[in-house]
């Protein structure tokens, strides 16, 4: 399963899309909101995203775990929209017949997620203002549109 | 031909539209659009570096040749996930 969506992430559908009975680890990675960047006190989040590339890419990325590890139960599902502190905003999933895989998959996956993935977070500080996120720096610096 | 441009984030909001319809001449390359994009917004040929271009949600160079009906994207640098 590689989803987009706007409702809450519980988790239960990345477990319950990789559950199988040769597995004997599940390793679940959440991403949440935190309420800080850098010492800076956030308001929320805000996701926006390309879905149907995203969830390509998303797909791509477990084709290549299946390379690297033979692992083929992996799913992941970002959230898009407004997010308040503490929210998740990505669940991953991997099964694998042992654990330690399964932990390197899973990390593999949020790594690369980062990198190809169209997903676009937009920082929305205390202070009010807001700005898109880029890797290592800002963007764009922009003024919190009404809220 | 006709292509459909879609624009995230950072390019949605500086062009306050997320996505047009482009008639392009036929032999058109991505370079096509951002030549284009660029007389209305000229600040974006700063941040070709850093963006990327997708077409049919594949990434793509600026050399890449479009066709009728193909589906464009303006790709500002990716930012999913979390930062832990």
């Amino acid at each position: 399963m590689f989803k987009i969506t706007s409702e809450v992430i519980t988790g239960e559908e990345v477990r319950d899309a990789v559950e199988t009975p040769d597995a004997g680890a599940v390793v679940l990675f959440f991403g949440t909101v935190r309420n800080n960047t850098g010492g800076r006190a956030t308001k929320y989040l805000e996701y926006e995203a390309y879905p149907p590339m995203a969830e390509k890419k998303m797909s791509e990325i477990s084709e290549e775990i299946a390379e690297k590890w033979g692992i083929d139960r992996v799913a992941m599902i970002h959230r898009v929209g407004k997010l308040e502190i503490g929210e998740v905003s990505v669940a991953v999933a991997v099964a694998s017949p042992h654990r330690k895989d399964g932990f390197k998959a899973c990390e593999y996956a949020m790594n690369r997620l980062k990198q190809i993935v169209p997903i676009w977070k937009r920082e929305v500080w205390a202070d009010g203002e807001a700005e898109w996120v880029k890797p290592d720096a800002v963007f764009f610096e922009q003024p919190e549109k009404g809220e | 031909m006709k292509v459909t441009v879609k624009y995230f984030a950072v390019c949605h909001e500086m062009l306050d539209r997320s996505e047009e319809v482009m008639e392009l001449p036929e032999g058109a390359t991505v370079r096509t659009i951002l030549k284009r994009l660029e007389e209305e917004w000229p600040e974006i040929a700063e941040f070709y570096e850093v963006m990327q271009m997708s077409v049919n949600w594949e990434y793509a160079t600026e050399d890449t040749e479009l066709t009728e009906d193909d589906e464009v994207a303006l790709i500002p640098p990716v930012t999913g996930g979390t930062d832990v």
